[in-house]
């Protein structure tokens, strides 16, 4: 069980005791193990991988591939299916650029109507150059759940289908396995993409339960340095499929001044100096999740979700999944929706509540959260988000609560 | 307790703003977007033949900090000349606006309509 020890992990929480910290959907806190390993590096051990024979630069490589080898046990992928970058932006528009060249006008590529602008624009961009269309799997209006009715959107012509595990707005979870599964029966040959940037620090991943062809998170959403994130991809994708899409030094095998043979993967898709300080910052917040163990980080944001559900709902109006039944409720440690809540209060702008909510401490984002067509579909200008971390506690929830009254009383 | 930000005028505004009307006749109209929040304004403007200012009209959903800046902007814009206009700077909206310690995050806000306004005459 998770109590308020845990931001004790948390520096943040010293410099600034009376933060209630509600924005980890947008990023988590960093807790001292992480600061520990990018320290050790720069101070102990900093050299380049993967090229000096000395000492520390061995040491380095090996730090390196071992933050590697982390990152697939996290995913319960092979080392050499994870790819370093700079994040799940980045890995998403590796992937559009990637693979897109591989679609023409007769084809089509399956989206949610949920997704993050970095699941869209990518997609939409290429589309000017390839031709194909862009579907949709549509959202269910009263559920903010996906609606099971549109996955016939996914037919045989479906090249790529790429979705979010969980939504950063409505904290809706999605059936990725079942889809996937679904858009593998209907077009054999679709490449299938899971962003979990969202689900990576709240949900377990299993990239051998999803069976997604590739599979894209950001460090710094769970509790790993900014500026990091990993591409998975499983290995005859890496081998056959997906062309490099940066190019110089370490992806190659061979250059001459005429052209150049391409490293084995994952090194091919790794151009220039990795971040290595952040992989194996990011490789330590994998352990730290890990350690706590995902299921017992399930179970406490359930339960501060439950609460912060049933604390809100009389006052706001909630923009996603409500708590469910006991009757829905799913099996033993599965939970239906993540600890991302987006609300709207009649009469007060999102902007203004953001404002009164910083005064009592409280830091939720406002606005669209980077899903502007989402907002749109659902017809609103914005809402306010409050997101659960690990060191999330009861009390940071009452001093929302508090604070939004504070809101109604100004704005009533 | 008055609050210092979301003083009674501020509210007042925002619950019945002034001049939120689209112009069917206009000679200047903009279309701008606070990328923060997503706040969007299209400000209309109508000049006579010496460029003055005979009507202006926007509309938009904002918070309370931007619907009451362009309230006032526009009440306080009518009958100036459009030269007037590229005159106008940040301190001199927050001092219309009421508010000239407005912290940075809502400098954005008070000046949304401002700068609708500037764009459209470029």
């Amino acid at each position: 069980m998770i109590t308020k020890k845990i931001k004790q992990h948390f520096p943040i929480f010293r410099a600034h005791p009376n933060l209630a910290y509600l924005d980890s959907a947008a990023t988590t806190q960093t807790p001292q193990v992480v600061i520990d390993a990018m320290n050790d590096y720069y101070a102990k051990y900093r050299s380049n991988v993967h090229r000096g024979l000395y000492d520390i630069s061995i040491t380095a490589t090996e730090k390196y591939e071992a933050a590697r080898k982390q990152m697939a046990k996290f995913l319960n992928s092979a080392p050499e299916e994870i790819i370093f970058n700079s994040g799940a932006t980045f890995g998403l528009n590796a992937l559009a650029r990637s693979l897109s060249p591989r679609l023409s006008h007769r084809d089509n590529i399956v989206l949610t109507r949920m997704e993050h602008h970095a699941n869209l624009v990518p997609w939409q961009e290429m589309s000017k150059h390839y031709g194909f269309e862009i579907r949709f799997i549509e959202l269910d209006p009263t559920s903010y759940q996906l609606e099971p009715n549109s996955y016939n959107v996914i037919d045989e012509n479906t090249k790529i289908v790429s979705l979010t595990q969980a939504s950063n707005v409505l904290g809706a979870i999605n059936p990725v396995a079942e889809i996937i599964k679904l858009a593998k029966q209907k077009s054999p040959k679709v490449y299938t993409i899971v962003d979990a940037a969202q689900a990576a620090a709240h949900l377990p991943i299993d990239v051998k339960k999803l069976d997604c062809d590739f599979l894209v998170l950001s460090g710094h959403k769970m509790y790993g340095p900014t500026g990091i994130g990993v591409l998975y991809g499983k290995k005859i994708m890496l081998e056959e499929h997906l062309e490099p899409f940066m190019f110089g030094g370490e992806m190659v095998s061979d250059v001459t001044y005429e052209r150049a043979t391409w490293n084995e993967v994952p090194y091919k898709f790794e151009a220039g100096t990795p971040p290595i300080a952040e992989a194996i910052g990011l490789s330590a917040a994998a352990e730290f999740i890990t350690k706590i163990g995902m299921n017992t980080i399930v179970a406490h944001e359930k339960r501060l979700t439950d609460y912060a559900l049933e604390k809100l709902t009389p006052l706001v109006n909630i923009i996603g999944p409500s708590t469910p039944s006991p009757s829905q409720r799913r099996g033993r440690g599965e939970v239906s929706r993540l600890g991302v809540i987006s609300f709207t209060i009649p009469g007060a702008h999102p902007h203004d509540i953001g404002e009164i909510v910083n005064r009592a401490g409280v830091c939720v984002r406002v606005g669209h959260h980077c899903a502007m067509p989402l907002h749109k579909h659902l017809g609103l200008v914005g809402t306010a988000r409050a997101s659960a971390g690990v060191y999330t506690t009861k009390k940071d929830i009452d001093k929302l609560v508090s604070a939004i009254k504070e809101v109604k009383k100004i704005f009533g | 307790m008055t609050d210092a930000l979301y003083q009674e005028y501020i509210l007042d505004l925002y619950r019945h703003p002034r001049n939120k009307t689209m112009l069917k006749n206009f000679d200047f109209t903009r279309h701008e977007k606070n990328p923060l929040c997503s706040d969007e304004i299209d400000v209309f403007i109508k000049l006579d033949k010496a460029e003055k200012i005979t009507e202006l009209g926007w509309t938009g959903e904002g918070c309370a900090i931007s619907t009451a800046a362009t309230s006032l902007l526009t009440d306080y814009l009518k009958n100036k000349s459009k030269a007037d206009i590229s005159k106008l700077s940040t301190e001199k909206m927050l001092k219309i606006l009421g508010l000239p310690k407005i912290t940075p995050a809502r400098i954005g806000c008070a000046t949304l309509g401002l700068k609708a306004i500037n764009n459209a005459i470029k």
